[in-house]
C-alpha cells in the first residue's frame, strides 16, 4: 500500500485520537486507551516498515508515545496509600536505611556532644560558634526571670512561628538530603554544623542554668525534629553511597536506583517536619503549661517515634 | 555527533522515540517559572499584610513561601503531564527515562536536587552535568531517572494534491525511493538553488536541468506516496 492510500485511510482514526487525548477523561478508559495503543504501534511499525516518510513516522511515533504516557498515567504508585504508607512503606524504608541512620546519627550527635561539653565548662566557648547579639538572643528567649514577666503569646504569633518553622526546618532537611548527590559530603557538612549549632546552645544554656526553660521547650518537638534530621541525612548519604560503592551497576544506574529508594523517606521526613513545626509552635511554645506535663509528652513523643522507627523490620523479606 | 533523539523499546515491540531537549529552553522555560513565582509571591506579601506581618499573614506567607520554593515544580509536574506553566510554553515536558509519565516520588527527587544543580551560582552545577551526558540530564534528572523531551509537534509537510505524480523511468531501490520522498517533503525548507542543486546530482533519474529538473522530482516523489 502507498503511503497515500495508507493515510487517507486511517486518517480519521488519528485525528480522533489526537482530539481524545488533548482533553482526557477522568473516567477509566483504560480499555479503549489499550486498543488505541495497540492499533497505533501497528500503524507505527507498517509506517518505519514501508520506510513511509519521516514526518509520518515523527506523527505516529508521537501519537503513540501520548497513548504510552496516558495508559501509564494510571499507575498505583501516583496514588498514595496513606494506610500502607504508615504502616509499612516508611517503618521499612527506615529499616533499609539503618546503616545510614546510624552514621547521620554519629556526625549529628557526636560533634554536638563534644562542642556542648566544651560550651558548659567554658563561658567563652559559645563565642567561637555564635556571634554576640545571637548568644544574647537566645539567653533572653530562656532567661526565666524574663519568663515569669511575659505572658502567653498570642495565637497570631503561634501561626507566623508554625509558618517560619516549616519553611526553616524543611528547607534544612531537603538541602541536608540534597548535599548527598556530592558523595555524601553536602549531607555530611549540613548534619555536622547543625549538630555543632545545637549542641554548643544546649551546654550553654545548661551552664547558665536556664534548664527549666530550654528543655521542656525543646523535648516535645525535638522528637519529631532530630529524628527527621537524620533522616534526611541517611537518604541524603544513600544517594553518596550509592555513587561512592555502585556494586554490579554503573554508577548512574546505582544512583538511580538510590534515588527510587529514597522516596518514601522523603515522604516521611516531610510529614514528620509538618508535625514538629506544629508542636514547636503550637506546643512547645506554652507558657501555662507545667514543666512536668511537658517532659511527660515529651518522653511519651520520643517513645513514639523510636518505637515507631524501630518497627520497620518485619516487613524486610527474607 | 549531538543526537538528541533517545529511544526506548516499549511494550508492543515499538522503538519509541523521543527528542531530548537543551539548556537553553530549559532555561527559558525556568525563567518564566521564576516570572510567575515572582508574580505570585509579590501579590501573596501584600495581601498578607493585612492580617499581620508577623501574625496570621506573615505565618501563612512563610508557608507559600516553601511551597512555592520546594513544591511549584513537583505538583505542576506530577499533576500537569509533566509540565510546568513555563514548560508548557516552551512545549517541553519531564518524563521518567522509561517514557512513562512522572511520578510524584521521581518529580521530588529531581526537584530537591535542584539547591545542588544550582549551586555555585545560576545552575552552573546543572549545566556542566547536562552538557557532560548525552541525554541533558542535570544532576537531579540523574539521580530521579528523568528527562526532558520536546512534545511540540514539528510542522507537517503541504499536501502534495496538485502535483501531477509522474513514473520514474528506472526502477529504483527503496532508500533512494525514500530520499525523493523527503526531498519533496522538505521542498518548503530548501532554497531554490540549492533544490536545483540536488535535483541536478539526479540527472539521469529525471533526465532533465534546473527548474525542470527540479519539478519532475517532485512528481516522481509524489508518484512513490501514492498521489493519484
Amino acid at each position: 500500500m502507498k503511503q497515500h492510500a495508507f493515510e487517507a485511510q486511517n486518517r480519521p482514526i488519528w485525528e480522533r485520537i489526537e482530539v481524545s487525548l488533548e482533553k482526557p477523561s477522568q473516567e477509566d478508559n483504560s480499555k479503549v486507551l489499550a486498543e488505541h495503543y495497540l492499533l497505533l504501534c501497528q500503524h507505527l511499525a507498517i509506517a518505519k516498515e514501508r520506510l513511509y516518510d519521516a514526518s509520518l513516522v515523527e506523527r505516529l511515533n508521537n501519537l503513540v508515545l501520548a497513548l504510552y504516557r496516558e495508559l501509564y498515567r494510571y499507575r498505583s504508585e501516583t496514588r498514595l496509600n496513606f494506610y500502607a504508607f504508615f504502616k509499612r512503606d516508611f517503618p521499612l524504608a527506615i529499616y533499609r536505611h539503618r546503616y545510614f541512620i546510624v552514621l547521620a546519627l554519629l556526625v549529628f550527635v557526636l560533634p554536638g556532644l563534644i562542642v556542648g561539653t566544651w560550651t558548659y565548662f567554658d563561658d567563652e566557648a559559645i563565642y567561637t560558634i555564635h556571634g554576640p547579639s545571637e548568644v544574647r538572643g537566645m539567653e533572653r528567649m530562656y532567661d526565666p526571670e524574663a519568663r515569669k514577666l511575659g505572658r502567653e503569646r498570642e495565637a497570631d504569633t503561634d501561626i507566623f512561628m508554625f509558618g517560619f518553622y516549616i519553611k526553616n526546618n524543611i528547607s534544612v532537611a531537603f538541602r541536608c538530603f540534597a548535599g548527598g548527590i556530592l558523595v555524601g559530603i553536602g549531607t555530611l557538612l549540613v548534619l555536622f554544623f547543625n549538630g555543632l549549632f545545637i549542641g554548643s546552645v544546649a551546654g550553654h544554656l545548661t551552664r547558665l542554668d536556664y534548664v527549666d526553660t530550654f528543655y521542656p521547650f525543646v523535648v516535645g518537638h525535638g522528637s519529631f525534629e532530630l529524628t527527621a534530621i537524620v533522616f534526611s541525612g541517611a537518604a541524603g548519604l544513600r544517594l553518596g553511597y550509592a555513587i561512592i560503592n555502585p556494586g554490579p551497576f554503573s554508577r548512574l544506574d546505582s544512583l538511580r536506583l538510590a534515588g527510587r529508594d529514597v522516596v518514601p523517606m522523603l515522604y516521611g521526613i516531610f510529614l514528620m517536619l509538618v508535625i514538629a513545626a506544629f508542636l514547636e509552635a503550637f506546643w512547645s511554645s506554652s507558657t501555662t503549661l507545667g514543666n512536668e506535663i511537658k517532659y511527660a509528652v515529651g518522653a511519651l513523643l520520643w517513645a513514639l517515634v523510636l518505637l515507631y522507627s524501630f518497627s520497620g523490620r518485619r516487613y524486610e523479606s527474607r | 555527533m549531538l543526537d538528541t533523539r533517545y529511544r526506548v523499546e516499549i511494550p508492543g515491540g515499538i522503538n519509541l522515540e523521543a527528542q531530548v531537549v537543551g539548556p537553553i529552553p530549559r532555561s527559558l522555560a525556568f525563567a518564566i517559572d521564576l516570572a510567575i513565582r515572582g508574580v505570585i509571591l509579590f501579590v501573596l506579601s501584600i495581601a498578607s499584610i493585612p492580617f499581620g506581618a508577623f501574625g496570621l499573614g506573615g505565618g501563612f506567607f512563610l508557608i507559600f513561601l516553601f511551597a512555592i520554593e520546594w513544591l511549584y515544580p513537583v505538583l505542576f509536574e506530577v499533576f500537569w503531564r509533566g509540565q510546568t506553566p513555563g514548560k508548557k510554553a516552551l512545549g517541553i515536558s519531564v518524563i521518567n527515562d522509561d517514557l512513562t509519565p512522572v511520578t510524584l516520588g521521581t518529580s521530588l527527587v529531581r526537584n530537591l536536587l535542584r539547591t545542588i544543580d544550582f549551586m555555585p551560582l545560576f545552575y552552573l552545577a546543572g549545566l556542566v552535568t547536562m552538557l557532560c551526558n548525552r541525554r541533558f540530564q542535570r544532576l537531579g534528572d540523574l539521580a530521579a531517572g528523568t528527562l526532558v523531551i520536546s512534545v511540540r509537534e514539528s510542522s507537517r509537510p503541504a499536501s502534495q494534491k496538485d502535483i501531477v505524480p509522474l513514473a520514474p523511468s528506472t526502477p529504483l531501490l527503496r532508500t533512494e525511493q525514500t530520499s525523493i520522498i523527503d526531498f519533496l517533503q522538505r521542498s518548503s525548507q530548501l532554497s531554490e538553488p540549492r533544490q536545483r542543486e540536488l535535483a541536478g546530482l539526479l540527472e539521469g533519474v529525471t533526465h532533465d536541468k534546473g527548474e525542470n529538473g527540479v519539478e519532475k522530482l517532485h512528481r516522481i516523489g509524489a508518484w512513490f506516496l501514492g498521489v493519484r
